[in-house]
């Protein structure tokens, strides 16, 4: 959400942090961590093809909505999603900026001139021992403490705004963090009132969740907010599982070289998603495809629109990323699975086929 | 591995030690299964002398709470300094070292998933008390399970991330004897040549081979079997990975992960079906053997000098896994492991259950408030909201202490309540009725469960028939265990009631001990014709089920026994008496009507 003037209302008292603060610089660890820790690359990852796929239609237009990856334990699920970082291209902020906020629109508003600068995306972790003036932000006790100033120190939420928020294991997150994830998605802003503190900043993200059924399951209206969900299972032929091992275990051995051996690969995914982006815009939904989702959704008996625009908005992206000028059966098709599967009247106990539930409604709606 | 392990496998376990201490953090550690004794506490001294001077090695208590294991504020330094001061958790602590996990049986899902992420991650993200960090952890976790039921184990994302599975139990008396630590400098030695050891491509093909074979579907299995056979080589001063490494690796990694019997020996029509399909339905066809002798063309192109032949190696490890392989999988998942394992489990923990019961949930954030009566501080946030004001208060110019904290700056802890139901349903799957009756079940399990979204709620199955109980559902909140364990009900057969009893009460227990409400819910006709020692009879029956259902009712268990007989007979009211349930006859009981008793039931609980 674009913050008009009016709703930024702070204390009097309160300033805002103006500078990006570094990890708590004055807190420190007894040992740096290892500085640019080589991440597993993206391109790196064998199969999974959706899963993949749902990530790459997330980078390419985060206006999809969420990703969730729910499967077997040892799939590479939080590898995918760790990798995602490195794919996307460098966005345009207000320099030092703690939200992250579009020179178009800063926050807090400003007049006059103003430095900009090119930040990666930021792919925030939500841990899940976070507590929540951490998640939300609170109070600067380094600034009250020394001070006795009054200073909001944003959160995590604030750090994500513009980008992805990861969080591993999201069936097992806290209920009053779920509470507020929830609030703060829908509205895509985030309202502090704590401790004499009354802020509301943007943030607007992209929600990135995975976990393990087996786990516990996810509240219905967490999984509402994901624009996306994937199942993964671990391959069971032998000569996937032999390549999940080498790479795995030549990249442990010697992670510069391997994520050197894979750079090629790497640059390509990355213009493939910022041709995607480019041509994202251009590209055209034949009224069949629409009348087709419709269809298929109805078929499906899904809630909502909610199905209907997210199985569009996919399968643009995917047409975005397959080069084409429109929206074909052959992307609708595609994307269908992982855009709707969440969102079949819940039937408890037949969640397990609900791919196949959308598998067969697709042969009923279009044919084989 | 039934009875006694052999000397062989003794050695084994002392060398995973040393392996350990390698590469504590690729092998991501150990489970250490048994109850405490020497053997255990030796086994960690074998650890400790292994590894590198300076290397720590810290102990994590049950239910420590995050600011101790991933950190958080220094209070104390923080107020000294005047700014803040981060701490330290014991994870970071640990950091190039091991962290012993205390009573891992027991560790819940939330704390399991934090120290996966951290054993992934090999550091700690702090993001709590204002602070945002990430400290270096990488180490290994030794996990000390003293679990005794199946059912009861080291979370499965934990065990997942351990490489070796070590069952002390079965160990030969006296084996440590024989253990010899590994010498530091050797380690060390083997630390630094780790690196340069090659992995051909059909040591890793018939490793996961061997896993397929074994029934293991994770893929971590493999990859921690080639990181223990590397180690292996690394400590023999090898630069290439070698038969006795791999068998080795097999024997600590592989068999005891295995979750059948590789097919090429095993006796088939020995494996009971329904001990199958429940184990793993979801799995694809169980046939793997026919496509794991990989493809000789493949890999071999790459380097035609290959030596080694993966099918020959994958069945020298198979060969080596037989003899860590779990009783289980080699004498099938038969009913009487299970009674056994029942009969122990219901005898465990009762300080436990004492001590968590007054546990009052998780803490889930502060409120403003009066500090008083049961209510606790919560000295961060009320520090928090005391800071501001410090130099304001201190212009009054007189001596006071160094922060000054008024009723207004008072915040407490705000406890999550332990409303989270494990909802136990005892089922006498006996006699002709009994399809029916275990239809009816399900189909209540089934509703139940549609609730969990919701209320975070467990169910669990416990059937009896015959002469034996079993815990056909162990609690669960997910709907894929559920439909799993449900594939496959059996009936039929007399009614050991007192049996029946006795292992709903062990789960309730345990429910209890994990900080949960239990409730039980029995459906039976009341009759009872077998005896708590397995022998036919009915009036020994009834006296011994009045018997089992005494702990019941002492134990506040809120119970209701649902009569499903079309005639009823007194007898099931004097149960629910015994068991202190409530009574409810609904000789056609369908699920809806079933469901909807249990929700009245819990609500009032």
């Amino acid at each position: 959400m674009d913050l008009p003037s009016a709703a930024f209302d702070m204390d009097a008292e309160v300033k805002l942090a103006q500078s990006a603060r570094e990890e708590s610089p004055s807190a420190k660890p007894a040992r740096k961590a290892p500085a640019g820790r080589q991440v597993f690359p993206f391109a790196a990852i064998v199969g999974q093809d959706e899963m993949k796929l749902a990530i790459l239609i997330a980078a390419v237009d985060q206006a999809v909505g969420g990703v969730l990856v729910f499967g077997d334990r040892g799939t590479g699920k939080s590898t995918a999603v760790r990798a995602l970082a490195a794919l996307l291209p460098p966005m345009q902020v207000v320099a030092n900026c703690p939200y992250n906020s579009d020179p178009k629109r800063p926050f807090p508003p400003r007049e006059g001139a103003f430095e900009t600068a090119m930040i990666p995306v930021p792919v925030v972790d939500l841990p899940l021992g976070a507590t929540e003036d951490r998640v939300a932000g609170a109070l600067d006790i380094e600034r009250a403490l020394a001070n006795g100033e009054k200073a909001f120190e944003p959160g995590l939420l604030a750090r994500a705004h513009r980008g992805f928020l990861y969080i591993d294991e999201v069936n097992l997150l806290e209920d009053h963090l779920v509470d507020l994830l929830l609030d703060v998605a829908a509205s895509g802003e985030n309202v502090v009132e704590r401790e004499g503190i009354s802020i509301r900043h943007p943030a607007k993200f992209v929600l990135i969740g995975s976990g393990n059924p087996e786990e516990g399951e996810l509240r219905p209206q967490l999984l509402d907010r994901f624009g996306l969900s994937v199942e993964v299972r671990t391959p069971t032929d032998l000569a996937t599982r032999v390549e999940v091992v080498r790479r795995r275990d030549a990249f442990e051995r010697n992670p510069q070289k391997f994520v050197a051996h894979w750079e090629r690969e790497a640059n390509a995914i990355r213009r493939r998603i910022v041709a995607a982006r480019r041509l994202l815009p251009k590209i055209a939904v034949p009224d069949a495809m629409l009348e087709a989702a419709a269809k298929l959704c109805m078929a499906l008996g899904t809630d909502g629109l909610r199905g209907e625009l997210t199985l569009i908005r996919t399968a643009r992206a995917l047409a975005a990323l397959d080069g084409e000028r429109e929206v074909t059966l052959a992307q609708l098709r595609r994307v269908a699975p992982p855009a709707l599967r969440h969102r079949l009247r819940r039937n408890p106990l037949d969640e397990a086929v609900a791919t196949t539930r959308v598998e067969r409604a697709i042969l009923e709606t279009f044919g084989p | 591995m039934t009875e006694v392990a052999s000397d062989a496998v003794a050695s084994d376990v002392a060398m995973a030690a040393t392996l350990l201490a390698i590469d504590p953090a690729g092998l991501g550690g150990a489970v250490l299964r048994g109850a405490p004794g020497s053997l255990r506490d030796r086994w960690l001294i074998l650890l400790r002398q292994a590894l590198p001077t300076g290397a720590p090695l810290r102990r994590l208590p049950l239910n420590a709470p995050d600011s101790r294991m991933l950190g958080g504020l220094d209070l104390a330094a923080t107020l000294a300094a005047g700014r803040p001061v981060a701490e330290r958790g014991v994870l970071a602590e640990s950091h190039g070292g091991i962290v012993v996990l205390a009573m891992a049986e027991r560790i819940e899902a939330g704390t399991a998933a934090r120290l996966a992420a951290v054993l992934d991650a090999g550091e700690v993200a702090v993001q709590r008390d204002g602070l945002s960090l990430r400290q270096p952890a990488r180490l290994g976790m030794v996990a000390l399970d003293e679990g005794v039921s199946e059912e009861e184990a080291a979370p499965a994302a934990l065990r997942e991330r351990l490489a070796f599975h070590l069952a002390l139990d079965f160990l030969p008396p006296g084996a440590a004897a024989e253990w010899r630590a590994g010498d530091p400098k050797d380690v060390q030695a083997a630390r630094d040549l780790l690196p340069a050891i090659e992995a051909p491509e059909a040591v890793v093909t018939a490793l996961c081979g061997a896993a397929l074979a074994l029934g293991i579907y994770s893929v971590r299995a493999p990859l921690l079997a080639l990181r223990a056979a590397r180690a292996a080589a690394a400590l023999a001063g090898r630069e290439t990975i070698e038969a006795e490494d791999m068998g080795l690796a097999a024997r600590l990694v592989l068999g005891p992960r295995a979750t059948r019997v590789p097919t090429q020996e095993a006796p088939p029509e020995e494996q009971p079906p329904e001990s199958d399909t429940a184990e793993q339905p979801a799995e694809p066809p169980p046939e793997p053997p026919p496509d794991s002798p990989p493809d000789p063309g493949e890999g071999t192109d790459e380097k035609p000098d290959q030596p080694l032949d993966p099918a020959a190696l994958q069945e020298m490890i198979l060969e080596a896994a037989r003899a860590t392989m779990p009783s289980g999988v080699l004498a099938a998942l038969g009913a009487q492991t299970r009674e056994a394992a029942r009969r122990a489990g219901a005898r465990a923990g009762r300080a436990g259950a004492q001590r968590l019961s007054k546990q009052r949930g998780r803490p889930i954030g502060t409120r403003p408030g009066e500090l008083r009566g049961a209510a606790r501080l919560a000295l961060v946030d009320t520090l928090r909201a005391a800071a501001p004001w410090q130099p304001i208060r201190r212009r009054d110019g007189k001596p006071g202490p160094l922060i000054r904290v008024t009723a207004s700056d008072i915040r407490l802890l705000r406890f999550k309540q332990n409303t989270e139901t494990t909802a136990i349903f005892v089922v006498d799957a006996s006699g002709s009725s009994a399809l029916n009756r275990l239809a009816e079940a399900k189909g209540a399990v089934e509703l139940l469960l549609a609730d969990c979204y919701v209320r975070r709620d467990q169910v669990a199955v416990v059937a009896f028939r015959g002469t034996t109980a079993e815990i056909l559902l162990p609690p669960t909140s997910s709907l894929v265990r559920a439909k799993r364990s449900l594939a496959g009900l059996p009936g039929g057969g007399a009614t050991p009631l007192a049996l029946g009893l006795e292992a709903a009460s062990g789960l309730a227990e345990e429910a209890v001990r994990r900080g949960r409400s239990p409730l039980l819910v029995l459906l039976t006709d009341g009759r009872a014709n077998i005896g708590r020692d397995g022998k036919p009879g009915r009036p020994k029956a009834e006296a011994d089920a009045l018997i089992a259902a005494v702990p019941i009712r002492l134990g506040r268990i809120p119970s209701l026994l649902v009569d499903t007989a079309p005639r009823p007979v007194p007898y099931a009211r004097q149960l629910a008496e015994a068991m202190g349930a409530r009574y409810l006859a609904l000789p056609s009981a369908d699920s809806q009507r079933l469901n909807e008793a249990v929700n009245a039931a819990r609500d009032t609980a």
